[in-house]
């Protein structure tokens, strides 16, 4: 335990000691880089909810990402165009405003996996996967049939979203926004797992007869979890897509799914650092092999090989070694 | 006479042309230990789910405390008041000795949609986990994984963890398998005393165990009782000694 709080402690200070050192030396795309890493951690520690708690192996959270991303796409087209949303029954505008755009990226990802995980839930195994995935998919061709916002070639915003007493187009104070959601997510997905719920939500995963033996539902647990991981990666999706100041149905594609399962994998699954470590490596290798060779995916897929048969526990539980049981 | 906590009847379940559960009837009274044997394939497995909730009885009732509870799932009859423990150990394997006393506790509690407060530091549910540890004599090894316990320690274990559920009504699948003449002898004190907080339906093939607790007897053989009574009116029934017993006998 004590090794894994101390990885935990230097993995977590890795993000910000990059961004500042890239900061002092002039690298404003090294600061882009660390963002980018602290957002998909984001989207990472949601899925490991669902997937390292509860062992829900959802194949569709990419729809959470994509939610996340078009309610901020959404938001902003609206609100640069000066035409207002809805106008009856009641007047909807949109918002350049981040904080407005995360709570409304929370509520529609938290709902669309309530209705989501409502139905797949009742199958478990491949099914699930199947299932999760064919909802991903439906949205992602609906995204792209939708020419209201763009349809496949998506959406552009001029301008990076506000924050109250910020500059979101500095890269740096852009980067410290999204390290605090990072670090405000870890916080709540590390009470999590300890809590009542948690206890609980893991229990399911390795014997759901006894959950069901000791009075609880194993369904209400998983769904509940369900809708916290996919509102975490929603959010994550509306940083995405401000970053990128670009919203497009690629967000909702199984890859992008596929990439989340990633980084949750590589990093340690259940681990809570763990997302931070996968998103962290996964931009670092998409960087550096990525110069080398367009086909960097063909490393990756050999580096997930190697982390899948040979560290089950990922780079956490290599480093880290067995999950000792918390206290 | 007092009414039974725990009534079956009639109750029928087929797999196919297989009639596992064939008419069944039996009570449970407060305050009693009634076991359930009978040889191998005679359908107690059947049975026991049927009872708890996890198989659907094709016909017959299931009441629990008065209430009907034939259609309750088995998260409702776990939480109604029925402890049961497994035959072949079901816990909860990467968690310590004392998680799975807590969660136990929690489940008993209820309040389960709470996501922020240490629930190894919830007070309430410890007390209640490490009495239930103390009074099986897992107590020293509450720290350990599950996965490392040795088999008897983990029979140990489900039984504490029913214990913490408070149940009205224990339903312990074998709970001697495996245990050896000592665990076993141990484990028969200990259910001996359990009567008195909640009456027990105990399978088991443990007859030692069997006839020195049980205040009465069914037994089953396909699917159908055969023959209900106390020790000495069972091993008497020539029946029971030609379905059951007459192996033992014969040598």
């Amino acid at each position: 335990m004590r090794r894994e709080a101390l990885l935990n402690l230097v993995l977590f200070a890795l993000l910000p000691a990059t961004a500042l050192i890239a900061l002092a030396l002039d690298e404003p795309f090294i600061i882009t880089l660390a963002t980018k890493a602290a957002i998909l951690a984001v989207a990472g520690v949601g899925l490991n909810i669902a997937l390292g708690l509860g062992g829900l192996v959802s194949f569709g959270h990419a729809a959470f990402f994509g939610l996340g991303g078009y309610a901020m796409g959404i938001l902003a087209s609206h609100a640069q165009s000066y035409v207002p949303l809805m106008e009856s029954p009641f007047l909807i505008e949109g918002t350049k405003s981040m904080l407005v755009i995360w709570c409304v990226a929370i509520v529609t990802s938290a709902l669309a996996a309530l209705a989501i995980g409502a139905l797949s839930l009742r199958t478990t195994g491949v099914y699930f996967i199947m299932i999760t995935l064919a909802f991903g998919q439906m949205l992602y061709y609906f995204a792209i049939s939708w020419p209201a916002y763009g349809g496949e070639d998506g959406l552009s915003i001029y301008v990076r979203n506000g924050f109250p007493g910020l500059n979101t187009l500095d890269p740096i104070q852009f980067f410290a926004i999204t390290f605090c959601v990072l670090a405000l997510v870890l916080f709540g997905a590390g009470r999590l797992a300890r809590s009542p719920f948690g206890l609980a939500l893991s229990a399911t995963r390795q014997n759901a007869v006894r959950v069901e033996t000791v009075g609880l539902a194993p369904y209400r647990l998983r769904l509940v979890a369900f809708v916290i991981s996919g509102a975490v990666t929603g959010l994550a999706g509306a940083l995405f897509a401000d970053l990128n100041r670009f919203v497009s149905p690629t967000m909702f594609s199984w890859q992008t799914s596929g990439e989340i399962m990633v980084f949750v994998i590589l990093g340690g699954v259940g681990r809570l650092f763990g997302p931070v470590a996968g998103a962290a490596l996964f931009i670092l290798l998409e960087h550096v092999l990525g110069g080398l060779s367009d086909y960097w995916h063909v490393y990756l897929g050999v580096l997930l090989l190697l982390v899948v048969l040979f560290a089950r526990g990922g780079m956490i539980g290599t480093l880290a070694g067995r999950e000792v049981a918390h206290d | 006479m007092t009414e039974p906590l725990l009534k079956l009847d009639d109750l029928h379940k087929s797999f196919g042309a297989l009639k596992a559960t064939d008419g069944v009837s039996l009570t449970l009274r407060p305050g009693e230990i009634h076991a359930l044997i009978g040889p191998n394939g005679a359908g107690k497995s059947t049975l026991i789910q049927q009872i708890a909730g996890g198989l659907r009885s094709d016909s017959g009732t299931v009441h629990f405390a008065g209430h009907d509870v034939t259609a309750l799932s088995t998260v409702a009859r776990a939480r109604a008041g029925l402890g049961r423990t497994f035959q072949i150990s079901s816990l909860a394997m990467e968690y310590t000795v004392l998680q799975n006393a807590v969660l136990g506790a929690l489940g008993q509690e209820g309040r389960v949609m709470r996501f922020f407060r240490p629930v190894m530091k919830d007070a309430a549910l410890l007390e209640k986990a490490k009495a239930a540890l103390e009074r099986v004599g897992l107590m020293e090894q509450a720290a350990k994984r599950t996965a490392d316990l040795s088999h008897g320690q983990r029979r140990q274990l489900e039984v504490a963890v029913a214990l913490t559920l408070s149940p009205r009504v224990f339903l312990m699948d074998e709970p001697m398998a495996g245990l050896g003449a000592s665990g076993s002898k141990r484990l028969t004190g200990f259910l001996e005393g359990l009567r008195a907080e909640a009456p027990i339906l105990l399978v088991e093939h443990d007859m030692d165990a069997v006839f020195a607790l049980a205040d009465r007897i069914s037994v089953l053989v396909y699917g159908q009782i055969i023959a209900t009574g106390t020790a000495e009116e069972i091993r008497r029934n020539p029946d029971v000694r030609e379905a059951y017993l007459g192996a033992e006998d014969a040598a």
